[in-house]
């Protein structure tokens, strides 16, 4: 009896042994690339998008950069920190990858921003998480964003609702969380700027995940001009739905992921509600331009049971894993110095996306183009987004001096407070 | 603290001579000390310690479930809780609350407030019965889910704290993989033997007599509700320790730490493992996180969460014991226990189902 239960205890070591260190030994010839993206949760769908996304970049250059092949480990959270942290860390201590992309979410990216810096040699390239200070404050130096941040997607949105739709004020309902408060800030700085008015009691702040927005439309305030919804996914289509439902009339002013592709593409009853929309982002579904088309078309091609469109999921991690191959494209796949050099390739890289040049500031995000746009009924009758003004090279500090724009503070639910 | 002083005490008074202690209860504990030698700093820290950390958890719930009769959904809240009383009352870097207070101070101030929080939930629920006592706890877990994540004065809403870290002793920094390991390990192995102990004390024993027929116990003159909430007390000492050693491994706390669906979590642990024995929980942790971080490289990355569901309800779907009773169910087959010692008693015992700690309430 013993022997056959030690027999047994060492068979378990061994195995839990050489999982262990399957980790650590790899071929010279391959590179581990990971990815991160939130395949569970309120957020799964725009998760597979994403992926999908990764998916093109890597097949584009059939799995090879700088002479070596890239191998792809995917890692999934649900959208917390905590989640995300896990996932990462086994990515990063478990398969030994040395080179990351993601995650989606913007407190996911605060975390993994900190976890960075705990490892030095291994190139973190940002998902779509888009919190202000992934990058603005405090930045980690293997931290890169080729993708913009929330604030810089809803460059242009502010001025259009005041001056072209003449809102004067603003009911706000957005998740609570990081992203959407740079997303409202994004929105409001402007718009209060010229003289609009967001009163606090009047902003709605809901947890990702939400299904039961009743509450919340009970209490919209009638005396504004309309309503800034910055929700994502499932919650942005069950707010739809049942504001819809309980005939809501106000006009809707939307942040970047409320009525994309990922919304907009989805099965139910919201369509002609949300026509005439405005919105801003770093996508627009019906720019007319050969690079968009081609992205479009090769998207629909390999993804037939994709969206209809390409959302800006799929374009983020696009960019940022597309970004990372040319890096080690450019040191010719060398990362035997613990990445530094592929770092500073990085830090250096301009290249041509779907949607425009890319350039990074000295904090390493993104200086891109941004689509101001609006719902409207596509030629194949499916609601898309057209392209009423694309602003050029947006920076993250709205082309102020860094130190001025700091002066502005966090992001936050009262930032600003426009009273 | 002190159920672990109690301990030693208990091996010797409780009836366990060393003479008496399995061959596989040594190889384990081996095996769980020799553990960071042979495996990577993931598998110390990220399966070891933290299948520890959700093991202990779920520990509390078991000592509550499989003795008391009285399933809580809460035991997470509880350990989130102290979480956050560690960031509130020690540093983080957030800049909201942290006063700076010692590790000495903030540790046992915690986990006190934690067993103090459990007592309470345990007064609140220990009227109900059932499905009832479910209800209400899960009731207090969403609850507090929502306060803390609407409350930015003292938990700093959704965001939740970060940056916090486990204090730096004896030249050595905590947080670091086989420190943190054996410090999980210390705390585990601890309650594991407390748990043990007492369901073999006459408090243990009052509990379980009190889960089988409440009012007969009534009748014979004890205060039931007062033995249901000490349960409670004990095990929300169990789960504080343990929310101390979450928040040190995630070095952050936010109100996804003690959502509904990590709580649930907590019930599936307990129950897949087994809540007849205190290794019950810790079987379950260990299935659990292995599952988390490897169900993704098993199969279609779209479908990974369907592997994890479909091996629960398996588990369950063939032993309601969770694996506990698999392994019971397994073991004559096997013909391990060809020469264990009291033949008969265990093998009436073991077709009953019952295992060893549960014998003595029944006999």
């Amino acid at each position: 009896m013993y022997r056959t239960r030690k027999t047994l205890f060492t068979a378990a070591a061994l195995l839990a042994g050489s999982t262990g260190l399957a980790g650590i030994a790899q071929a010279e010839d391959t590179i581990k690339m990971g990815a991160l993206a939130t395949l569970e949760g309120a957020f799964a769908a725009l998760g597979e998008d994403s992926m999908r996304g990764v998916t093109m970049a890597l097949e584009e250059v059939d799995y090879m950069a700088g002479g070596k092949k890239i191998e792809l480990v995917t890692g999934s959270s649900d959208a917390s920190p905590d989640s995300a942290i896990r996932a990462t860390r086994k990515l990063v201590e478990q398969d030994g990858v040395q080179v990351m992309v993601g995650p989606l979410s913007g407190s996911e990216g605060l975390a993994v921003k900190d976890y960075a810096k705990t490892q030095p040699d291994v190139t973190f390239v940002n998902g779509t998480s888009a919190a202000q200070d992934t990058t603005l404050r405090d930045p980690a130096p293997n931290f890169f964003r080729f993708s913009t941040d929330g604030a810089q997607w809803m460059a242009g949105l502010g001025e259009y609702a005041y001056n072209v739709k003449g809102y004067r004020s603003v009911a706000v309902l957005a998740e609570d969380y990081s992203f959407p408060y740079t997303q409202v800030f994004g929105f409001l700085e402007p718009f209060c700027r010229l003289g609009g008015k967001a009163p606090a009691d009047a902003r709605f702040w809901v947890p990702i995940g939400n299904k039961d927005y009743s509450s919340v439309i009970a209490a919209l305030p009638d005396d504004v001009d309309a309503i800034y919804v910055a929700l994502g996914g499932a919650d942005a289509i069950n707010f739809l739905t049942q504001y819809e439902q309980a005939g809501g009339e106000l006009p809707l002013v939307a942040g970047s992921i409320t009525v994309d592709q990922s919304v907009l593409g989805s099965k139910g009853r919201t369509r002609d509600f949300v026509i005439g929309t405005p919105s801003a982002g770093p996508i627009s579904d019906t720019w007319d331009d050969p690079r968009w088309d081609a992205f479009v078309a090769a998207y629909q091609k390999r993804f037939p049971d994709g969206f209809p469109s390409p959302t800006l999921f799929s374009h983020g991690y696009y960019i940022n894993t597309k970004a990372l191959l040319l890096g080690i494209e450019a040191v010719g796949g060398d990362l035997s110095d613990g990445g530094a050099a592929l770092r500073a390739a990085l830090s250096a890289l301009e290249f041509e996306t779907p949607t425009g040049m890319v350039t990074l500031d000295p904090r390493r995000n993104a200086v891109a183009d941004i689509f101001l746009t609006e719902v409207i009924v596509g030629p194949e009758g499916n609601l898309v987004n057209k392209t009423l003004e694309v602003i050029p090279a947006v920076s993250q500090t709205f082309g102020l001096a860094y130190e001025k724009f700091l002066e502005y503070g966090q992001v936050s639910r009262e930032n600003p407070p426009c009273e | 603290m002190e159920a672990r002083r109690r301990r030693g005490h208990g091996i010797f008074s409780g009836g366990i001579a060393w003479s008496d202690l399995h061959p596989g209860t040594v190889a384990a504990v081996v095996f769980l000390l020799a553990w960071p030698s042979f495996t990577s700093d993931f598998f110390t820290f990220q399966i070891g310690a933290y299948s520890l950390i959700l093991g202990t958890i779920a520990l509390s719930l078991m000592l509550l479930a499989g003795y008391g009769g009285m399933v809580s959904l809460a035991q997470l809240t509880v350990a989130g809780i102290t979480a956050y009383l560690v960031a509130i009352l020690g540093d983080n870097s957030v800049g909201v609350m942290g006063l700076g207070w010692p590790w000495w101070l903030t540790v046992p101030a915690a986990i006190l407030a934690g067993a103090v929080l459990g007592a309470l939930i345990g007064a609140i629920s220990v009227r109900t019965e059932g499905i009832y006592t479910i209800m209400i706890t899960l009731a207090i877990a969403v609850v507090s889910f929502f306060f803390v994540r609407q409350n930015y004065v003292l938990f700093n809403g959704w965001t939740g704290f970060a940056g916090v870290e486990p204090p730096t002793l004896f030249g050595i920094y905590w947080r670091d993989p086989v420190p943190f390991y054996y410090l999980s390990l210390l705390v585990a192995g601890g309650f594991f033997c407390a748990v043990a102990y007492v369901s073999r004390s006459t408090f243990g024993l009052g509990l379980q007599a009190i889960r089988d027929n409440p009012r007969r116990m009534r009748a014979l003159g004890f205060d039931v509700a007062l033995h249901r909430i000490f349960a409670f007390f004990l095990a929300g000492l169990i789960a504080a320790t343990a929310g101390v050693l979450l928040v040190w491994f995630n070095g952050r706390v936010s109100p996804g730490t003690m959502g509904v669906e990590a709580s649930i979590d907590i019930l599936v642990i307990a129950v897949v493992g087994g809540l007849r024995h205190p290794i019950g929980p810790f079987l379950g942790a260990v299935g659990f996180v292995l599952l988390e971080n490897f169900a993704i490289d098993l199969i279609d990355r779209e479908r990974f969460n369907t592997v994890i569901g479909l091996v629960f309800l398996l588990v369950v779907l063939f032993s309601p014991d969770g694996l506990l009773g698999l392994w019971n169910r397994i073991r004559p087959r096997l013909r391990f226990d060809r020469n264990a010692r009291p033949v008969a008693g265990r093998a009436t015992m073991d077709a009953a189902g019952q295992p060893a700690s549960a014998r003595q309430s029944t006999s």
